[in-house]
């Protein structure tokens, strides 16, 4: 399916044409769920953080240096996927399992159209370009959102958010989060659309190849987090 | 003209089709009739390349499909128009972008001069004017019959029309034949038909061929068929009481 995805376009223009709309679709549609589930759990995990640090020798600012930490390490890559895989793995298993069962893909092929080229290959392009510029939404308004909420609720200051997140920065762990968003934008994307395009049957088997979709896109995820940690930290 | 040279077909333990021998001419409008699980839509799907025969070949004036490679399938299908069962029309696309779609992907040109063409192509099918709707606004006619424009928007050779009138009603039935018929003659294009409609068969069909458990038991043409022996033939052709009683009066 790989090998047949990167044929030559029968008319690169259209290829083009269908990358870009992928691209609107996928990236502009997901934006708003990535970013208020970043809010939250950029604020939850600063008052977590609050919530168990008892002992009175440890300085507040560490509260922004573990929000910003784990929102570049754990949560905006590997929790965001998560979500995505959820919303953008689902419909592309639904489409593509739609188009199978109602025989559009057939009538592609028999236009003398790839139908993998056409129709996954721009779905991966547009993943693999999309999901790691909403991981970096994620990022950033996670740590954003962390701020806000330890300001507002009165726990630390702007002031001392920003000191903590400053002195535990490091630009290695943005590439981190940048190899995990890439990875996981590949296994949501083919792994989807993979279960999309071999359906055979009906709705009830669109279905379930979307909830099979989903279910393996998370698997790869938390394994490929572990084994990525494991490689690059 | 297309030709079937003893095509055989296997799923599992199952033999779909065994040892078919046809031959399809030009111009003409060649039925594939047989019961619902005879192997008509298998054989259809090998006639476009869409399942692999494991015995035998098939030919495309004289250029063997089984020796293609895939850019030579490619071309070859640039030739083959195809009407689905359920048309299988894009649902995300209105219904000048169904026909715009195989034009922009293989015959880019002017957008005036492919707008042109969607509209002679709708025009055929009676459908003047209904290029901005969706797919989801026609009715199941009016989708077959976009789908029949879709077919021949590229100037095809072959045409295949798998089961062109399921879910119609009678008098839709006939405008679809009827249209078949037009543009296989005008066109003198090679028009495969499959079907088990014995009002197409009779209204239409210049040649036959009757499949029966994957085999093909009879061939002949329209008036030939009420006057076969056939016994599995005539069990299809005259499947109520009253058409047989009518046939024993007739014949």
């Amino acid at each position: 399916m790989l090998r047949q995805m990167l044929s030559k376009p029968e008319n690169g223009r259209m290829y083009w044409e269908e990358t870009v709309r992928q691209m609107a679709s996928i990236g502009l549609g997901s934006v708003g769920i990535v970013a208020f589930v970043a809010v939250f759990m950029g604020g939850v995990s600063a008052v977590q953080t609050v919530y168990q640090l008892v002992a009175p020798y440890i300085s507040l600012t560490v509260v922004g240096s573990i929000v910003t930490n784990s929102s570049i390490l754990e949560l905006g890559p590997s929790v965001t996927s998560l979500v995505l895989a959820g919303k953008i793995g689902s419909n592309i298993a639904s489409e593509l399992g739609y188009m199978r069962s109602s025989e559009q893909i057939d009538a592609l092929e028999i236009m003398g159209v790839n139908p993998v080229a056409y129709l996954v290959g721009p779905k991966v392009l547009a993943c693999l370009t999309m999901i790691p510029l909403l991981v970096v939404v994620s990022i950033s308004t996670a740590i954003a959102g962390g701020m806000v909420i330890c300001q507002l609720t009165g726990l630390i200051t702007y002031d001392q958010f920003i000191e903590g997140a400053r002195s535990s920065f490091l630009a290695y762990d943005v590439f981190f989060a940048m190899c995990k968003a890439f990875t996981f934008a590949f296994f949501i994307s083919s792994v989807s659309a993979y279960h999309g395009y071999h359906v055979q049957g009906g709705a009830l088997e669109v279905g379930r190849a979307s909830t099979k979709a989903v279910v393996y896109c998370c698997i790869l995820i938390l394994s490929g987090d572990y084994i990525l940690a494991e490689l690059l930290l | 003209m297309i030709q079937l040279k003893g095509i055989g077909k296997r799923f599992g333990e199952l033999q779909v089709l065994q040892d078919i021998h046809a031959s399809f001419g030009p111009g003409r409008i060649n039925m594939v009739i047989g019961a619902s699980g005879s192997g008509k839509s298998v054989l259809m799907k090998i006639m476009v390349g869409l399942v692999l025969p494991d015995q035998g070949d098939l030919f495309y004036e004289n250029a063997s499909l089984g020796t293609m490679d895939r850019s030579e399938k490619q071309i070859l299908r640039q030739n083959i128009g195809m009407l689905f069962q359920n048309a299988a029309l894009f649902d995300s696309l209105t219904v000048e972008d169904n026909l715009l779609f195989p034009l922009r992907m293989f015959k880019p040109a002017p957008r005036a001069q492919m707008l042109e063409r969607v509209a002679y192509c709708l025009e055929k099918v009676g459908l003047a004017g209904k290029g901005p709707l969706f797919p989801s606004e026609l009715s199941g006619g009016m989708k077959k019959r976009v789908g029949i424009a879709r077919a021949i928007v590229l100037e095809p050779r072959y045409l295949f029309c798998d089961e062109p009138n399921s879910g119609l009603d009678p008098k839709t039935s006939l405008r679809i034949d009827h249209l078949i018929r037009d543009l296989t003659q005008e066109f003198n294009i090679t028009t495969v038909v499959n079907t088990h409609d014995m009002n197409s068969v009779l209204e239409c069909a210049d040649h036959i061929i009757f499949l029966h458990k994957g085999r093909k038991t009879w061939e002949g043409d329209r008036q030939q068929i009420l006057k076969s022996e056939n016994e599995d033939l005539n069990e299809l052709v005259f499947a109520t009481r009253h058409l047989q009683q009518y046939r024993d009066q007739a014949f």
